[in-house]
């Protein structure tokens, strides 16, 4: 039985059921909004909602104790960071008065208002906000399945994976070579396998000098492109190769027994391995029936209530966002325009038309920073667009001491919303 | 031009209280809300609205350089500087 329903018999009421939540609310019960997913957006978007309207009853609902961030976990690979510096708890978050509920979201009823975990403890919404993430698309690069990802680590969730390329690359001899495969648009973090393949490059070239990374790309373009060549040719000149689609760059196959992975045009066996793979929304998305075909999941560019099912907002890495990228500071961005527009939607009020803003900063070196920045508003034909002249990324000819700046307001911006979401 | 910027201020100083102008709110995912956090970034609560309004106007015409803020300022009408600025200005 849920509350509402104990509380509806308690009133002793003769509404019927179909009623029920407007009769609830003119009683004056707490909106109840239900958050799935402790990341960037969920996390963020529980503690916003708190601070919007302290009288809405929050839970979010997360599998894992403690979060482990993806931004800066490539420098966990590159041997500069301590894993444990990306790990946050909820206790802060809990504090706020939000309650924890430690599991997996099984099922999700959109028509009774209700996400059941999987332990079947089944949890009321007024308001229902996914923030899921992403999950990797097992089998749609053909050999690479979950058992392949034990030899063959994607390492784009981080934890163990992050952990177990950086174990590989420790134990490879120096000569090696490491190849990255870099999936088809869309994925998470755009700019983040080239900033893996600068930092593992940075480990060869002060480690293991005889070595050499090669990115295997399914795309001819990518984010901060000129500013990756550049500084590659700089730093890392003979130790990092990227091959584009048009030079077959596509993997096709790749099979873990031999750590083989297959173009159009060839085939490599690298001592090391990383295959980013194809990427759609997290499983509760398509269970909640808010992904589209393409497995991401589309929003109103206002409220980020989904298209697909009304009362469910999508925010993060699972929505289609349309001009902002998959990265933490967008899910923040979201999370935080979300949680308003939810907590005015819950009293009857009408959102007005958002502004949000992107930053991602990508490590070239230690001291060698680049970044990319946008401005987005809803456009006319309901997408979240850049906002005309706004953003770009850093000047292509810039003196050293800007890239080094770069560097440093990269760690800040990683202390700051990490502060922000879990301090 | 005076009497303009006048007429937005008193605008944006009723809903300063309430909830953050559209753009507001994603400004800490640099400029820390925490006191707890160290970083180069100024924190934007409490700071004075003229000086944040400066700031923008001239991040925005590229009289002051930045590193982001040159990019993100482009993004932002006068009157969306004068509201975030006006919140800002009020929040502790």
């Amino acid at each position: 039985m849920t509350t509402s329903r104990r509380e509806f018999l308690k009133l002793g009421a003769a509404a019927s059921a179909a009623l029920l939540p407007r009769f609830a609310f003119a009683q004056g019960a707490a909106p109840r909004v239900v958050v799935v997913g402790g990341g960037f957006a969920g996390a963020s978007c529980a503690r916003a909602l708190r601070q919007a309207d302290p009288k809405i009853t929050v839970t979010l609902v997360e599998a894992n104790a403690t979060f482990t961030a993806c931004p800066f976990s490539n420098a966990v690979i590159g041997g500069l960071r301590a894993i444990e510096a990306q790990q946050f708890t909820y206790e802060r978050i809990a504090a706020d008065g939000i309650t924890i509920a430690r599991g997996i979201a099984n099922a999700v009823d959109a028509q009774a208002r209700t996400v059941t975990l999987a332990d079947g403890v089944r949890l009321p919404y007024d308001r229902l906000v996914l923030a899921p993430g992403i999950d990797i698309r097992w089998g749609a690069l053909p050999g690479y399945d979950e058992a392949a990802a034990a030899t063959l680590p994607h390492a784009w969730r981080a934890g163990e994976q992050t952990l177990l390329l950086r174990r590989q690359l420790e134990a490879m001899d120096d000569g090696g070579l490491v190849v990255i495969s870099a999936p088809a648009n869309p994925f998470r973090c755009p700019p983040g396998p080239y900033e893996r393949a600068s930092l593992i490059a940075y480990y060869l070239k002060t480690r293991k000098p005889k070595s050499k990374v090669i990115v295997l790309d399914a795309k001819d373009a990518f984010s901060k492109q000129r500013l990756f060549l550049q500084a590659w040719s700089e730093l890392y000149p003979g130790l990092l190769e990227w091959v584009p689609l048009s030079k077959g760059g596509n993997v096709t196959s790749v099979d873990a027994a031999t750590r083989t992975l297959v173009t159009d045009f060839g085939r490599h066996q690298p001592k090391v391995a990383n295959v980013i793979p194809p990427q759609k929304a997290g499983r509760i998305a398509d269970v909640a029936g808010v992904a589209d075909r393409s497995g991401w999941c589309p929003i109103d560019a206002v409220t980020f209530e989904s298209k697909l099912q009304p009362r469910i907002h999508v925010i993060g890495d699972a929505a289609i966002a349309g001009a902002m990228p998959k990265s933490a500071f967008a899910a923040n961005s979201q999370a935080k325009t979300c949680a308003a527009a939810v907590a005015m939607l819950l009293t009857g009020a009408v959102p007005s038309s958002p502004k949000l803003i992107n930053t991602c900063y990508s490590l070239i070196a230690p001291d060698y920073g680049i970044s990319v920045a946008g401005v987005y508003q809803p456009s006319a034909s309901g997408l979240l667009a850049d906002v005309p002249g706004s953003g770009g990324v850093s000047p292509v000819e810039a003196p050293r001491a800007v890239r080094t700046a770069e560097a440093v307001l990269a760690e800040a911006w990683f202390r700051t919303i990490t502060g922000e979401v879990f301090g | 031009m005076a009497a303009a910027i006048g007429v937005v201020s008193i605008a944006a100083a009723t809903v300063a209280s309430a909830e953050p102008p559209a753009g507001a709110a994603a400004c800490s995912g640099c400029h820390p809300a925490s006191t707890r956090v160290t970083s180069p970034v100024p924190r934007l609560h409490g700071l004075d609205r003229a000086a944040i309004v400066r700031a923008m106007q001239d991040f925005r015409s590229g009289k002051r350089t930045g590193t982001v803020m040159d990019r993100i300022a482009k993004g932002f009408t006068d009157d969306e500087i004068q509201a975030i600025a006006a919140w800002y200005a009020t929040q502790k």
